[in-house]
């Protein structure tokens, strides 16, 4: 393979980032997809809105916004400069923050979605067997709601892998903080190194391949359990 | 021992159209009691309020002296003793047959066992099923897993929602059976919602009748379904239900002789019923007709003296509903207006019944 120092650095980057994300995406994204699949308020929509923004923003929109936030003149910035943090932008932490943003809907729909799906029905006949709401969200409708978990935890991982438009505008390039795989590549094609650039770029592509290859296969699966033998 | 149950509750179902339920019910503390009435009377919903599973406006519910539900205080479902079978499959699609029980064993409140899970098992036949999933079973035996979850959560009330509604008749009859024995070896009440008489006629000791969200009529089965008003109200089902005895049986024609508190009562020798067994019998108001002499010339085996006590408008301009008493029993026969007025019945006037067919409800 045609890959250098600095491309494994970029790949390890990518990865630690993407991982972060999800995690963080997980664990933030659940309660609001769970607000967001029982609520009857009149909020739902908004809410539901600007979750999926990021799906039609262009990523460079989104950079600004956050770039001008997180900068020493918005709202985020002072603060995280009064907690002694410094500026985000051109930080790992910059760029988590706006993967968090960029892959939210991609995380939040599907375990949304797979959440309206399980339904008021199993949550009224669990609180019939005399579990209460911790109980009936951790043994109801966590495990009815696993294929949505599980995509959303797919999609979350590739989709910050894949972004490019954000982690310019809010990180830059800086080996090993901020230069991600796309970046990377950007990099090799701007100094014309395309043996380089196609030694990333071909592994993306089979990354992504593989990620929708089982997703798709999962999903398929997780859809067949679900056939009924007699009546 | 009792349940009191006082709910008001109004919203809005649809286009310019509201529902009220309104009910102050009280039901004995053992026994079944089924709740009756016609698809959108309310009865589910009763049911939902009694397992706090629907806000009321207004709500009281005392159980056997312990306050479920009164003013101010409202347990929320999770914290009410009660089991609860709904309509249609509610088991956890994402647990085993043996996973939805021990889901219920975990969470059963530690009090001496309603039943051991083994009891249950066998209770419910449902031995052979315990490591399948949902899915992979039929209506009738997830109805079943579902009624031994509700048991084993050591319920001190049972609530079921038209158990056999969603199920064909072939799987209806494979179930009763195992309702019939849950009455019997269970010390516990249990408030069965049915909008079909005769699975009512088969597993009830108490009858609510519902109409447009509140109680037509409550009481014991045999005394409500006697009743004329009640009687109305049910159209065909209109009938009354007799305990009777099995006092012989007659090899050559192949028919059983029954005694009620009436008289005797031929049937069809079905060979299920063995003598001096005691067995519910239920006579329809369609299947009685009237005479003023007994004749001796009829098909009908079953030909009574009695007299007539009250008469009503029945379901239909066409027809009316007479209640004689035979014997001790009250009896409904549904006539039309027209043979009212030829025989010139009124109360007080002896009749013959005929009774065309007799059903042997358990």
């Amino acid at each position: 393979m045609l890959l250098s120092e600095a491309d494994l650095t970029a790949i390890w980057l990518t990865l630690r980032l993407a991982g972060t994300v999800t995690i963080l995406l997980l664990l933030l994204g659940t309660p609001l997809a769970w607000w967001l699949a029982r609520t009857r308020s009149r909020w739902k929509g908004p809410v539901g809105a600007v979750v999926a923004l990021p799906l039609v923003l262009p990523p460079t929109v989104l950079g600004f916004y956050l770039l001008l936030a997180m900068g020493p003149n918005g709202a985020v910035g002072q603060f995280t400069q009064a907690l002694g943090i410094g500026y985000l932008p051109f930080t790992f932490w910059g760029l988590v923050i706006g993967s968090l943003f960029y892959s939210m809907p991609f995380v939040i729909q599907p375990i949304q979605n797979a959440m309206e799906a399980v339904g008021e029905r199993p949550l009224e006949v669990a609180a019939t067997l005399r579990a209460g709401p911790w109980d009936r969200f951790f043994t109801v409708v966590v495990p009815q709601a696993r294929p949505g978990f599980i995509t959303a935890a797919i999609l979350g991982f590739a989709h910050t892998v894949g972004e490019f438009g954000v982690v310019l505008m809010i990180g830059g390039n800086i080996p090993g903080e901020t230069r991600v795989v796309s970046v990377q590549i950007y990099d090799h094609v701007e100094a014309m190194a395309y043996a380089q650039a196609h030694g990333l770029a071909a592994l993306m592509v089979v990354f992504s391949f593989v990620v929708l290859l089982f997703l798709y296969t999962f999903n398929r699966n997780a859809h067949q359990s679900g056939i009924r033998y007699g009546a | 021992m009792a349940l009191e149950a006082r709910f008001f509750l109004q919203y809005a179902a649809g286009a310019g159209d509201s529902f009220t339920l309104n009910v102050d019910l009280r039901l004995p503390g053992r026994g079944v009691s089924a709740i009756f009435g016609p698809s959108g009377c309310g009865k589910t919903t009763l049911l939902r309020c009694i397992a706090g599973l629907q806000q009321v406006q207004q709500g009281r519910l005392h159980i056997n002296g312990e306050i479920w539900q009164d003013g101010r205080t409202c347990l929320p479902a999770h914290r009410r003793p009660l089991g609860y079978v709904f309509q249609e499959a509610s088991l956890f699609s994402h647990l085993t047959a043996r996973g939805n029980l021990d889901y219920a064993l975990k969470r059963a409140t530690a009090t001496l066992p309603v039943i051991s899970c083994d009891e249950a098992v066998e209770l419910l036949g449902i031995g052979g099923l315990l490591a399948r999933f949902p899915a992979q079973l039929s209506g009738g035996e997830r109805q079943r897993v579902a009624i031994a979850r509700a048991l084993l959560i050591n319920p001190r009330l049972l609530l079921m929602d038209e158990p056999l509604a969603s199920l064909d008749l072939a799987r209806k009859r494979e179930i009763l059976p195992y309702l019939e024995r849950l009455r019997a070896e269970l010390d516990i009440p249990i408030v069965y919602v049915s909008h079909a008489m005769d699975e009512v006629a088969r597993l009830a000791d108490q009858l609510v009748v519902m109409e447009r969200g509140s109680v037509a009529a409550g009481g014991p089965l045999a005394e409500v379904l006697a009743g004329l008003d009640c009687g109305a109200a049910l159209g065909e089902d209109a009938g009354v239900v007799l305990e009777a005895r099995v006092v012989e049986t007659d090899s050559r024609w192949h028919l059983t002789r029954m005694a009620f508190a009436g008289g005797d009562l031929w049937l069809r020798d079905d060979g299920a019923a063995a003598p001096g067994e005691t067995l519910r019998a239920r006579v329809l108001a369609r299947d009685v007709s009237l005479t003023l002499e007994p004749h001796r010339d009829s098909s009908i085996v079953n030909i009574l003296p009695g007299e007539i006590t009250d008469i009503a408008p029945g379901s239909d301009p066409a027809s009316a509903l007479v209640r004689l008493k035979v014997g001790e029993v009250a009896l409904l026969s549904r006539i039309t207006r027209r043979s009212l007025q030829h025989l010139q019945l009124a109360p007080g006037r002896r009749v013959w019944a005929q009774i065309k067919s007799v059903a042997i409800v358990r």
